[in-house]
Parts: C-alpha cells; sequence; structure tokens
C-alpha cells in the first residue's frame, strides 16, 4: 500500500468512535504515565532543585506551573479550533467531541496561569493584578473559552452546537492574534515570552531544562485527560452500540 | 432575478421595517443618552475628572448600545420565517448578512454618531476632539455590526439568546475599543492619531471580507441545514 493510501485509510478510521475506542484504550498508559513521570521529576527539580534567581528568590520558581499552563492554554485553544474546523468540513464526530473536551480543560488552564501570575506578582510587582498587556490578554482568553462554553451549553441539539461553537472558536482563533496585538500597543509591563523557539532561553540550563520537563508534562497530561474525557464521550454518545455494550460489559 | 440578486430589495425594506418600529431607531439612543448620564453621577461632576475619561465613557457607551440591539438583527425574521425563505432563496447568505449589517448601522449605529457630539459636549471632551471622535465611531460601529451578526446569527433560535450575546461578542469589540479611545486619547494629548484610525479602518475592512461569510455559515447551522 503506497503511503498516499495508508494515510487516507489512518485519516479515515479517526472516523470511526468505535476505532477510537478500542485502540485509545491502549494509548492512554503511554500518554498518563509519563505524563506523571515528567510533572513529577519537573516539580520536584523545579521547586527544590533548581537555583534561587538573584533578583526574585525563590519566589520565581511558581514559573513552573504559571508558564505551561500559560503555553497550554494557548495552544488548546488552537487544537479546538482546529478540531471544530475538521468537524466543520468532515463531519467527524470525534473531532467535535475534542473540542467539545478542549473547551472546559483550556479553560482551567487558563485560569490556572492568571492565578500563578497573580500570586507571582505579589511579591515580583507588590500587586495581585495589574492592566497589563499579557495579564489582560490571558484574561480575555478565558473569556473566549467561557463564551465556547455558554454557547455549547446553550443549544439542545448536539450537532448544532458542536458546529455552532466550531464557526465561534473559529473566529475566535483569527481573532486572538488581532486581540493580542491591541492589546499589546494599548500597555506593556509584563516580561517578555521565557521560550523563543528561535531564540537562546535568557536563563541558565538548570533552571530552563526542568521547565522544558514541565511544558511536555502538561502537554501529555493533556492528551490523557482529553482523551479519558473523549472516552466518556463516546460512551455517553454511543450507549446504545451492541459494540460498546459487550465491551464494557468484557470489562 | 435582479442583478444585484435582490439585496437592494432586503435592504429597503429591513430600513422600511425599522422606520415603522421606531423603537428600534429610538431605544439604543436613549441608551446611549442614559447610560452616559450615569457616568457623571456615579464618578464625578468635575469637568477635568470628565474630561479625562470621556472617551473611554463614550465608546464603552456606544459599544454596549450597538450590542443591545445586535439581538434582534435576525430575530423577528427567524420567528415569522422569512428568515429561512431567505436562506433557501438564490440570493447569497453572505449578502443576506451584509444587508443586515448595513440596516444595523444605519438604524443604530449613525444616530449614535448624530447625537454623540451633544454628549460629548456634556462630558467636557476638548473640542479639538470632536471630529476625531466622529471618524473613529464611523469607523468602528460598522466594524461591531459586522462581528456582532456572527454572535447574533449563532444564537438566533436559543431561547436563552439574550444574554448569551454579549458573552460571545465582547471579547471581539476589544480592539475596536482599544483604537477608538486611544484615537481620542492621542487627539487631546496631541498626538498623532492617523495610526490608530488606519487600523481601525483595516479592522472593518478585514471584517467586511471575513464576517459575513462566518454569519451566513452560522444562519445555516442555526437554522439546522448547515
Amino acid at each position: 500500500m503506497s503511503f498516499k493510501a495508508k494515510f487516507k485509510r489512518w485519516f479515515h478510521s479517526w472516523a470511526s468512535p468505535k476505532w477510537f475506542f478500542e485502540k485509545s484504550e491502549r494509548w492512554l498508559p503511554w500518554l498518563g504515565v509519563p505524563a506523571l513521570s515528567l510533572l513529577a521529576i519537573g516539580l520536584v527539580w523545579g521547586l527544590i532543585f533548581a537555583p534561587e534567581d538573584y533578583q526574585q528568590g525563590n519566589s520565581f520558581r511558581i514559573i513552573y506551573l504559571h508558564v505551561p499552563a500559560a503555553i497550554l492554554s494557548q495552544s488548546i485553544f488552537m487544537m479546538m479550533a482546529v478540531a471544530g474546523a475538521i468537524n466543520l468540513i468532515w463531519r467527524i464526530k470525534l473531532a467535535d467531541m475534542a473540542a467539545k473536551h478542549c473547551a472546559p480543560i483550556g479553560a482551567s488552564f487558563a485560569f490556572i496561569a492568571l492565578a500563578t501570575g497573580a500570586i507571582w506578582g505579589k511579591p515580583t510587582w507588590g500587586t495581585w493584578w495589574v492592566w497589563d498587556a499579557r495579564l489582560t490578554s490571558m484574561l480575555i482568553l478565558l473569556f473566549l473559552y467561557l463564551g465556547v462554553i455558554a454557547l455549547y451549553s446553550a443549544i439542545d441539539n448536539r450537532e448544532t452546537a458542536g458546529r455552532s461553537t466550531a464557526i465561534l472558536s473559529l473566529v475566535g482563533l483569527v481573532n486572538i492574534p488581532i486581540i493580542k496585538y491591541s492589546v499589546e500597543l494599548w500597555n506593556t509591563l509584563h516580561q517578555p515570552a521565557t521560550f523563543k523557539l528561535t531564540e537562546k532561553p535568557s536563563m541558565p540550563a538548570e533552571m530552563w531544562v526542568p521547565l522544558l520537563i514541565m511544558v511536555i508534562g502538561f502537554y501529555l497530561f493533556f492528551g490523557w485527560i482529553l482523551f479519558k474525557r473523549m472516552r466518556a464521550e463516546v460512551i455517553e454518545r454511543e450507549f446504545k452500540a451492541k459494540w460498546l455494550q459487550k465491551k464494557l460489559i468484557e470489562n | 432575478m435582479p442583478a444585484d440578486l435582490g439585496f437592494f430589495a432586503l435592504l429597503s425594506r429591513d430600513i422600511k421595517l425599522a422606520f415603522r418600529q421606531k423603537s428600534d431607531i429610538i431605544n439604543p439612543l436613549m441608551f446611549f443618552v442614559m447610560v452616559i448620564t450615569l457616568f457623571p453621577l456615579g464618578v464625578s461632576p468635575d469637568p477635568n475628572e470628565l474630561a479625562a475619561i470621556a472617551p473611554g465613557i463614550i465608546w464603552v457607551a456606544a459599544l454596549l448600545a450597538s450590542m443591545l440591539s445586535m439581538e434582534n438583527m435576525f430575530r423577528s425574521d427567524f420567528e415569522d420565517g422569512s428568515l429561512e425563505r431567505m436562506l433557501v432563496s438564490p440570493m447569497p447568505g453572505f449578502l443576506i448578512a451584509i444587508a443586515k449589517v448595513v440596516t444595523h448601522f444605519l438604524v443604530t449605529g449613525l444616530p449614535l454618531v448624530f447625537i454623540a457630539p451633544v454628549l460629548a459636549y456634556m462630558l467636557s471632551l476638548p473640542s479639538e476632539a470632536y471630529g476625531v471622535m466622529v471618524i473613529s465611531l464611523l469607523l468602528g460601529l460598522p466594524t461591531l455590526s459586522l462581528v456582532g451578526a456572527i454572535g447574533s446569527a449563532l444564537t438566533v433560535g436559543l431561547k436563552r439568546g439574550a444574554l448569551l450575546l454579549p458573552l460571545l461578542v465582547i471579547p471581539f469589540f476589544i480592539p475596536v475599543l482599544i483604537f477608538g479611545t486611544g484615537a481620542l486619547q492621542g487627539v487631546i494629548m496631541e498626538q498623532p492619531v492617523t495610526g490608530q484610525l488606519s487600523l481601525m479602518a483595516a479592522l472593518l475592512l478585514f471584517s467586511l471580507a471575513s464576517a459575513p461569510f462566518a454569519c451566513s455559515a452560522s444562519l445555516k447551522i442555526s437554522m439546522g441545514n448547515g
């Protein structure tokens, strides 16, 4: 079989909740175990063994939760919009389930980023909250998530809800750069991004390696939680299907 | 089928309807005036203090007034079934969206622009800022109508739509608010404001080119045949 045919087959298998339900059972430990171990390693390394910051002392250590949560909340929005687009174009039910469950997870990460940012801001800036550009755009990202969740729960028909929120999250995706840019023009106080793909990190390796571990751990953790929630959604939607009933009785 | 695919027929019908049902025009205007009255009462009647926050007050009040009337953009047509007829007609969905947006701007946006100088005077906005205020409102309010039309289309069939719509669209209004007030504050501080106004024009053109399509797709999904 040619690569193209293989890819096509692989892509099409995602349309089947049954395929996903059976496969993901085997994927879960491959996500969950590395996720939890990376999080444990990163936390212990970052919170205990990484050196103190010469200006901020120990208070900088919250970076090991703050930065990964902030990165994840933005990535998840992107994934939610892409999953929504796949649902709009190919009407793949799994994409709808993924988009639906991205929203609450992403909103939680956005909230964690805001909360840890407030806790971090108190010792370093002397205040829990400032109307700074990056804080404000994170708050707006949380609003976008809450809008998506509110729209999903307001529509009774499941298919309509999925497709409507898909449009909303696509509109959100297009607007996020515009909002970010306008908010940045408006006010800037926050330090620039910690990780840039094109530049060497400005902190020593003992500090950024655990941070990188935390970021990867957060991504795996997200994948793990997402798949668990999607499996629950498959059970909820397909509970009448014979294959699922058989599967559930077997376990 | 006329050359404009019925666009102007729909537009003139909607405007005619709005003028017969005068509350569509008067209510947002009254809301705008009343909300602005609250600020001197709530903050301070001191002209200097008011002048400092006048750009923000005018823009926030205009944004809210425009948003409150968005809920009705498609509702009456949805309720009497004519929206469904329009969507199955040969008229492209994005033209329906543009007609509704133009109507919304003419009926609720433009009156706000006309009354804004009076309110700006009452808020002691420096007189050199009036021109920029009118231009920024003329550029910003149609953008709000365009973006709001998407939210209105997404919530058209919902019973709880009225409270939901602001939650969906307010985040998208933020750039317009920032550039709109930024331009006004720029004039007051005697800085060049062509940058902010150009960005507002860019936002308007961008949303004009993209929002009608998203709005039309949302309408079709809301009507259950997307």
